[in-house]
C-alpha cells in the first residue's frame, strides 16, 4: 500500500515537475538571454488556460482548445516582445520589474472583462477521463498523457537548444550576449521567436493543466513564483538547469505534501503533525532554493560565463 | 631585517588549471618589484591572491611576519596592502575629490564601532584636505570637481593611483598601470611611479619593458605559474633562460 | 533654492497635520483612516527604498519585516504586553535580529539571486506563520484594542493619524541625516563600485548588512502602526505579493528619491481608491499608468520633480 502511494505521488511530481518545466524553459531563456525579468510569464500561462477552455467550451473538441491556445498565445507573446518588451531589455531589472507587474494587472483584468470573474470548466477529452492500470496501480489516464508529452517537449527542447543552429545561437546568446552579437547573430529576430515560443509553452502548461486545476483570474502568480524558484535553482539561463530545478521542485513539493504529514506522525502527536506538515511541506522548496543559492550562489548549471 | 611580504609554496588553480603552480617570492621593504611574464602566466592570479581577491589552494602569505593567508581583501587594507586593477574601478558618477574621500575616509575605519560614521561626510575639511593632497600628487589638482566618468583614460587611472595611495599602503600592489595608455600619458604614469621609489614599496605587474626596467629594482619573472628568475634588471637582462623563456629577442 | 524647498516642505508637513481637522469639518472622517494607511504605507515603502535605493540591494521579502512587525505587535498584546513604549521598540529589535540572520545569509548572492532568495525567506515565514496556531492561522491575528501609548490616545483615529505622521516625517529626516553621513557617503560608493570599496577597505558586505537591517526595523514599525490601524495582522501583509507592492511602490515613487517611497504609496493607494470609485476594472487604468511611467519617466515620478537627491 505505502510503496503503490510513493509510486503514484511519485509520478505526480514528475508530472507537476514537468509542467513547471514548460513555465520555466521560457522564462530561463528570456532571463538568460534577455536579461530580462518578466513577471507577466504567468499571465501567459493563464491567458492560453483561458483561451484553451474557451475554444474547447466553443467547439465541443480539446484538440482544438489546445492548438488555439497554443497558435494564439504565440502570437500574443510575439506582439507583446514587438511592441513593449523590447523596449525594456536595455532598462534596469526594476523597470522590468514594474512593467511587467503593469501586465499582470493589465492582463487579469481583460480576463475578467471578457470571461468575467467566475473560474472557466476545461474537461479532459472523454477517452482520457479513465484510470488507467499501470504497475499494479491504477492511474488517471489523463494525468499519463501530461507526462507523456511534457516529456516529449522537453526532449524535442533539449534536441532544439543542443543540437540545431538555432539552439547554438540561444546557447551563444545566454553565455555572452556581446559575443553572439559579434557572431553575426540576428539577436532581434532571436529574442521575439524566443518569446513567442515561450508564450506557446505556457499555453501548453495551462491547457494541459487547466482539468486539473481551476481555470481562474490569478493562477498565473501562484505558479509564476514556482517558476522562479526552478530557474534559481536550475542556474539561469540554462535549460538543462530547468529541467533539473523542474523536477526537484516537483517533486520535492509533491512528495512533501503526501507524506511530510504521515512521516511527523511518527515523532510528534497527530495534532501537531495535521498542523505542521502541511506548512513545514509549503515551505520546503523554499528552504531547498535558500540551501542551494547558499552552497552554489548562481544556482546549479550557471549559463554565464 | 625581515621582508615586508614573504610568500611561501603559493598554490591556486581553476578547475584543471594550475593559475599558480608553485610561488615563493619575498618583497623587501622600500623596493619597487616589478613583476613579468607572458600572458596566461598567472601574473594577475599572484596579485589577487595576495590582495585578497582570491585565496590561495595551498600556501602562506606572510605581512609584516603575520600570517594573512586567510585574511579578507578590506581586513588586508588595513594592514596596509592595497591595490590598483587592470580594469579601471573607480566611482563614476561622483566628482574626482569625491573619489579620492572615500579613500581618505576608508583609512580612519571608524564602522559601527562609533558615531562618527553617521557624521556628515562634508564637514569634515581635513578629510576633503587630504584627498585634495593626493590629488594634487598624481597631477589632477585641477579636475577636483569633475566627474570621474568625464576623465580620460589616463587620467582614471591616475585617480585610481591616488585613490590607492590615500589608502596609505605598506605594500602597493599595481596590475598594468600603463594598460591602455598613449605614449604620453604613459611617460607620465612612469614617472608618477618613479617617484614613489625610496618611500614606497610596490609590487608593479607590467608588460610595458622600457618602464619595468627604468623603474624597477628587482625584477622576478613568471612562467606558467612558477617564479623561474629573481634578480636587479642588469641581472635579469642577462639571464639566458631568461631571455628563452620569455624575453626573445627584443630585449636583447 | 534649499529654503524654498525646506520651505514647501513645512507648508505640506503643516498641511498634514491639519488634515484630521480640515476632514472633520467637511464630514469625511472616513478620509482620516484612509490618510493613515497612506502614511504607514508611505513610511513601509520609504524603508524598502532605503534598501533598495541607498543600499542597493533589491529585496524582494520586505513584507516579512513590515507584516511580521504587525504579527509581533499583535502576539505580544496577546501575550499581555499592550504598551507600545515597551513592545513598538522590541519587535523592531526582533525583526532586526531576523534581518540580520537573513541579510547575513542573502548577501552570499547577487543580482537576480539576491531577489529570489530574500523572497524565499519571507515565503518560509509566510508558510510558518500560517501553520501557528496563536498567529490565528489563515484568519489572521486581530486585536481587540490599540496599543497603549500613554500619556497618547491611539484608540482616537486622529491620534494615531498623528502619530504615523511624525514617524513618517522623523524616519525621512534620518535618512536625509544619513544619505548626507560618512555612510551613507559609503553606501553611495558601494552602488557604484562594490570591488573598488572592497579594495579600499570597507567591509562591503556589513555595510550593507547595516543597511538591510536598518530598514527591516523601519518596516517592523510600519507594520506596528498596521496592525494597530487595521485592528488585525494577517497572512496576506506577509504573502510575496505585499512584498511586490511596496516594492512597485519605490519604483513607481523613484528609486533612491528621498521622497520616492511616499510619492509611490500615495500614487498607487490613492489611485486604487479614486479608479475604485469609478470603474470596477481599476486595475487595467493602475496597470496603463504603471506602464506609461516605465516609458515615459524611468526614474521614477519623483525623478520628475527633481534631478537627483
Amino acid at each position: 500500500m505505502m510503496v503503490q502511494l510513493i509510486i503514484e505521488q511519485l509520478l505526480n511530481g514528475l508530472q507537476f515537475g514537468l509542467m513547471l518545466f514548460l513555465l520555466a524553459a521560457g522564462l530561463t531563456l528570456v532571463f538568460g538571454i534577455m536579461d530580462m525579468i518578466n513577471l507577466s510569464h504567468g499571465s501567459l500561462y493563464m491567458g492560453g488556460a483561458y483561451l484553451g477552455a474557451a475554444a474547447t467550451q466553443a467547439s465541443g473538441s480539446f484538440l482544438v482548445g489546445l492548438l488555439t491556445a497554443l497558435a494564439g498565445m504565440a502570437l500574443i507573446g510575439l506582439l507583446l516582445e514587438a511592441t513593449l518588451l523590447r523596449r525594456l531589455y536595455q532598462r534596469d531589472h526594476l523597470s522590468q520589474v514594474l512593467a511587467t507587474f503593469a501586465l499582470i494587472l493589465i492582463a487579469n483584468e481583460l480576463v475578467r472583462m471578457i470571461w468575467g470573474p467566475q473560474p472557466l470548466m476545461l474537461n479532459a477529452p472523454e477517452i482520457l477521463s479513465g484510470p488507467v492500470d499501470l504497475l499494479g496501480i491504477s492511474y488517471p489516464s489523463y494525468r499519463l498523457l501530461i507526462i507523456a508529452v511534457g516529456l516529449a517537449v522537453a526532449g524535442l527542447l533539449y534536441w532544439l537548444v543542443g543540437h540545431t543552429r538555432a539552439g547554438m545561437w540561444v546557447r551563444a546568446g545566454a553565455s555572452n550576449r556581446e559575443m553572439a552579437e559579434a557572431l553575426g547573430i540576428d539577436v532581434r529576430k532571436l529574442f521575439t521567436g524566443i518569446f513567442a515560443l515561450g508564450a506557446a509553452l505556457c499555453a501548453l502548461a495551462g491547457m494541459l493543466l487547466g482539468p486539473l486545476l481551476a481555470v481562474q483570474v490569478g493562477m498565473g502568480e501562484n505558479i509564476l513564483i514556482l517558476a522562479f524558484v526552478v530557474i534559481v535553482i536550475g542556474g539561469i539561463g540554462s535549460i538543462r538547469g530547468a529541467l533539473v530545478g523542474s523536477l526537484l521542485v516537483g517533486m520535492v513539493d509533491t512528495l512533501g505534501r503526501a507524506l511530510l504529514p504521515s512521516v511527523l506522525r511518527i515523532f510528534a502527536s497527530p495534532d501537531i503533525a495535521a498542523h505542521v506538515g502541511p506548512a513545514l511541506a509549503s515551505v520546503l522548496i523554499y528552504l531547498l532554493m535558500a540551501a542551494v543559492l547558499f552552497w552554489r550562489p548562481t544556482g546549479l548549471f550557471p549559463a554565464r560565463t | 631585517m625581515t621582508p615586508l611580504l614573504t610568500i611561501r609554496n603559493l598554490k591556486r588553480h581553476f578547475g584543471g588549471l594550475w593559475a599558480t603552480r608553485d610561488v615563493s617570492l619575498e618583497i623587501q621593504r622600500g623596493e619597487i618589484h616589478a613583476l613579468i611574464g607572458p600572458n596566461g602566466a598567472g601574473k594577475t592570479t599572484l596579485i589577487h591572491l595576495i590582495s585578497g581577491g582570491l585565496f590561495p589552494d595551498e600556501g602562506q602569505l606572510l605581512f609584516d611576519g603575520r600570517d594573512v593567508t586567510k585574511k579578507t581583501m578590506h581586513d588586508r587594507v588595513a594592514l596596509g596592502i592595497a591595490r590598483s586593477f587592470q580594469i579601471t574601478q573607480i566611482f563614476p558618477k561622483i566628482a574626482a575629490l569625491e573619489n579620492v574621500r572615500l579613500a581618505v575616509q576608508a583609512q580612519q575605519r571608524d564602522w559601527g564601532s562609533s558615531l562618527r560614521m553617521w557624521r556628515p561626510a562634508s564637514a569634515d575639511f581635513l578629510m576633503i584636505e587630504e584627498a585634495e593632497d593626493w590629488l594634487g600628487r598624481v597631477g589632477l589638482a585641477e579636475h577636483a570637481g569633475t566627474h570621474a566618468a568625464d576623465l580620460s583614460h589616463g587620467e582614471q587611472r591616475a585617480l585610481e593611483l591616488a585613490m590607492t595611495l590615500a589608502t596609505r599602503p605598506r605594500l602597493l600592489l599595481l596590475d598594468e598601470p600603463l594598460a591602455g595608455m598613449g605614449p604620453e600619458e604613459s611617460e607620465r604614469m612612469t614617472q608618477l611611479i618613479a617617484s614613489l621609489r625610496g618611500e614606497q614599496t610596490v609590487l608593479l605587474v607590467e608588460h610595458d619593458m622600457d618602464m619595468v626596467f627604468r623603474v624597477a629594482d628587482r625584477i622576478s619573472v613568471l612562467v606558467a605559474g612558477h617564479i623561474t628568475a629573481t634578480g636587479t634588471p642588469e641581472a635579469i637582462r642577462v639571464d639566458p633562460a631568461v631571455k628563452r623563456a620569455y624575453l626573445g629577442e627584443d630585449i636583447a | 533654492m534649499r529654503t524654498y524647498r525646506s520651505l514647501g516642505e513645512l507648508s505640506l508637513l503643516s498641511l498634514a497635520i491639519a488634515l484630521p481637522w480640515l476632514l472633520q469639518a467637511l464630514g469625511e472622517d472616513y478620509y482620516i483612516g484612509f490618510a493613515t494607511r497612506l502614511l504607514i504605507y508611505a513610511l513601509a515603502a520609504t524603508s524598502l527604498n532605503f534598501v533598495v535605493g541607498y543600499g542597493g540591494m533589491v529585496a524582494f521579502g520586505h513584507a516579512a519585516f513590515f507584516g511580521g512587525g504587525a504579527y509581533l505587535v499583535a502576539l505580544l498584546m496577546t501575550g499581555g504586553l499592550i504598551s507600545a513604549w515597551a513592545s513598538w521598540p522590541l519587535t523592531m529589535f526582533i525583526v532586526a535580529l531576523l534581518a540580520w540572520a537573513i541579510g547575513a545569509i542573502s548577501l552570499r548572492t547577487r543580482g537576480v539571486y539576491f531577489i529570489m532568495i530574500t523572497l524565499a525567506f519571507a515565503q518560509m515565514i509566510y508558510y510558518s506563520v500560517i501553520s501557528l496556531k496563536i498567529a490565528g492561522g489563515d484568519d489572521g491575528l486581530p486585536i481587540d484594542q490599540r496599543s497603549n501609548l500613554f500619556p497618547f490616545d491611539l484608540a482616537n483615529d486622529n491620534v494615531l493619524y498623528w502619530l504615523a505622521l511624525g514617524l513618517l516625517a522623523l524616519s525621512l529626516l534620518l535618512l536625509k541625516r544619513l544619505s548626507h553621513s560618512r555612510y551613507g557617503h559609503a553606501l553611495a560608493g558601494i552602488r557604484q563600485n562594490e570591488t573598488r570599496m572592497e579594495a579600499l577597505g570597507y567591509p562591503v558586505q556589513q555595510l550593507k548588512l547595516v543597511c538591510f537591517v536598518i530598514g527591516a526595523a523601519l518596516a517592523a514599525l510600519a507594520g506596528a502602526l498596521l496592525v494597530n490601524q487595521n485592528g488585525m495582522a494577517g497572512p496576506g501583509q506577509l504573502y510575496w505579493t505585499q512584498s511586490g507592492m511596496l516594492l512597485v511602490m519605490v519604483i513607481l515613487g523613484g528609486v533612491g528619491q528621498r521622497y520616492g517611497g511616499v510619492l509611490g504609496a500615495f500614487v498607487l493607494l490613492g489611485l486604487e481608491e479614486v479608479l475604485a470609485q469609478v470603474t470596477e476594472h481599476n486595475h487595467l487604468y493602475i496597470g496603463l499608468i504603471l506602464l506609461a511611467v516605465v516609458l515615459y519617466a524611468p526614474r521614477g515620478l519623483a525623478g520628475l520633480f527633481c534631478k537627483s537627491r
